[in-house]
């Protein structure tokens, strides 16, 4: 009975350590600036400061950060998932010369850190004149290695009969795709797509690489710079991570069950 | 026949994975070759990507350079003061998780919570606990009477800080996958270790452990490889600065550093390789340890 106890102790502290930030920034967003520096602190603000998310916009284009943010998590998504499908046709339906040797070599780059490409591929954009663009921020993002091997394993999970009798009925490879094989590996497809949208919400040191103008930033990047602006006023910086990490807790919230599913495939193998 | 079919089976083959291959090869295979050679460019202009001049200039500057050492001294200790404590706290919870408790799925989606938010973001709201004369966390060390630390200010103090922060993010990955490796371990070893009349400490040091050791091994892999490229906490935790006196300086904020503020692509180049090394190294160690020790899968 003891030991039932403890054990619920030890989860109940540890659930509260982790919630601790993600409340304290939420009611540190709402309070005043004089609030916040009340010592012994005040735990939930006296008149809620609603409009403290409205100064932001004021100092720096928040709304056009956020648009930025969307829209490239958006673009990378999407064209990773096309990518990848095609590329896992390739891998599972088709046989060609050469083909497990090139699954090889993808999977190898995987081994490879991002961190270490960043300088090459800054100046191939540089000498693209992409820098400050979006493509910069989209196009070398539109692979996911992991992403083809997870669904190369799910289409080998298709019976390939499927294929062989859809081939007699005339259907041609990409309807196959398209039809049956896309459909058939929807609960896969939305596990890779809720992790790329979330990785890609969240990358920071390529955007901050690449941007260099407000107008490109993206909200990871934006907050850096607002910290300037911004200096000791917590309030307004509590609500700038606010509006960086709510919409994803709220992903988070309702396709938990998929986003979780999506990490732990992870097992073996990382993307 | 047999000719014609094979031609047209590689083009198709070819033209499904043109896409990704592009890619691939532009923005992953050419750099990585690319960031090998410029690791030996010792005049360089990246605008024309003209190179005048090759050697081994940069690795000599990195190698005399004190504060290389010092960003990889930190990267240690991180990965040190990171990995181990993370993975303890990891097993342990996920083995309380696992013992048919009350909400238990609602603990295990708090405690992932931080793995899906931007580190940079959370990084600022943790310099705000941090915060040495207002921050929560100074507050409740003052309830206890104890002098207040300067967490991010004191040199002594910013890598724990770090530290900190890293682990309390890597909590929910590493409790996640120790779940999974736990519900896959065969229920009827632990019922027969039970007849046998193991104990529960028994039942966990001498069944769970070792049935885990695939499990946690490939955790460490993974913890080390992070906590080696750790940048984008640190640069909000300590606001655009690697820490006090660059006490919390690490080999990712070096390379970023000496690339995009000194536009020393070479030597930028050349410490990036020595840290693509260093987790070469440690993947082709665990692999081969994994290989070993590992007897279970």
């Amino acid at each position: 009975m003891i030991k039932r106890f403890l054990i619920y102790l030890i989860i109940i502290s540890g659930a509260i350590i982790t919630l601790l930030p993600f409340i304290w920034m939420l009611t540190t967003a709402l309070k005043t600036s004089g609030e916040v520096y009340l010592m012994p602190p005040r735990f939930l603000p006296a008149d809620p400061q609603w409009q403290n998310f409205l100064i932001i916009q004021e100092q720096v284009p928040i709304i056009r950060y956020l648009f930025n943010s969307t829209i490239v998590a958006l673009s990378v998504t999407i064209g990773t998932l096309i990518t990848s499908i095609l590329a896992a046709f390739a891998f599972t339906y088709i046989k060609f010369w050469g083909r497990d040797i090139l699954f090889v070599i993808f999977l190898s780059t995987m081994m490879v850190p991002g961190e270490i490409l960043m300088i090459p591929n800054f100046v191939t954009l540089a000498q693209l004149n992409w820098l400050n663009r979006y493509q910069a921020l989209i196009v070398p993002w539109l692979i996911g290695v992991f992403a083809i091997f997870l669904l190369k394993q799910q289409f080998l999970s298709i019976p390939i009969e499927l294929y062989e009798s859809a081939k007699i009925d005339g259907c041609k490879d990409f309807m196959f795709l398209w039809k049956i094989l896309v459909p058939l590996s929807k609960p896969a497809l939305v596990s890779i797509a809720l992790l790329k949208i979330i990785y890609n919400w969240n990358a920071f040191l390529w955007p901050l690489l690449v941007t260099n103008t407000p107008e490109m930033r993206t909200l990871p990047v934006g907050l850096a710079s607002f910290m300037t602006e911004a200096g000791s006023n917590y309030e307004l910086l509590m609500a700038y991570s606010t509006i960086i990490i709510l919409p994803i807790i709220i992903v988070y919230i309702v396709a938990q069950k998929e986003i979780i599913k999506g990490v732990s495939s992870n097992q073996g193998i990382k993307g | 026949m047999n000719r014609n079919k094979t031609i047209s089976s590689f083009l198709n083959g070819v033209l499904y994975l043109t896409p990704a291959l592009i890619i691939l090869i532009t923005f992953r295979i050419y750099p990585i070759i690319k960031s090998f050679t410029m690791s030996f460019y010792t005049s360089y202009n990246y605008f024309t990507n003209e190179v005048y001049e090759y050697g081994l200039d940069n690795f000599r500057y990195i190698f005399s350079d004190p504060e290389f050492f010092r960003a990889l001294q930190n990267t240690l200790v991180i990965v040190l003061g990171v990995v181990p404590m993370s993975i303890i706290i990891s097993i342990f919870i996920a083995y309380f998780l696992n013992k048919n408790i009350k909400f238990s799925a609602l603990f295990r989606g708090i405690y992932f919570m931080p793995f899906v938010t931007s580190a940079a973001a959370i990084a600022v709201v943790w310099r705000w606990l941090y915060n040495s004369r207002f921050g929560l966390i100074n507050y409740f060390i003052s309830i206890l009477n104890l002098d207040p630390i300067g967490w991010l200010i004191d040199p002594n103090w910013a890598l724990i800080s770090l530290i900190i922060l890293t682990i309390w993010r890597s909590l929910g990955f590493n409790i996640i996958i120790l779940l999974v490796g736990m519900q896959n371990i065969n229920k009827s070893y632990i019922e027969a270790a039970k007849i046998d009349g193991a104990n529960e400490g028994k039942l966990f040091m001498k069944i769970i452990l070792p049935l885990l050791s695939p499990t946690i091994l490939f955790l460490v892999l993974l913890n080390t490889i992070d906590a080696f490229k750790i940048f984008s906490e640190v640069y909000t935790l300590f606001n655009k600065r690697p820490g006090p006196l660059n006490s919390a300086l690490t080999m990712v904020y070096y390379i970023y550093d000496k690339f995009s503020h000194q536009y020393a692509y070479g030597v930028a180049s050349a410490a990036a390789l020595v840290l693509f090394i260093i987790i070469l190294l440690v993947t082709l160690i665990q692999s081969k340890f994994a290989k070993r020790k590992v007897h279970y899968r």
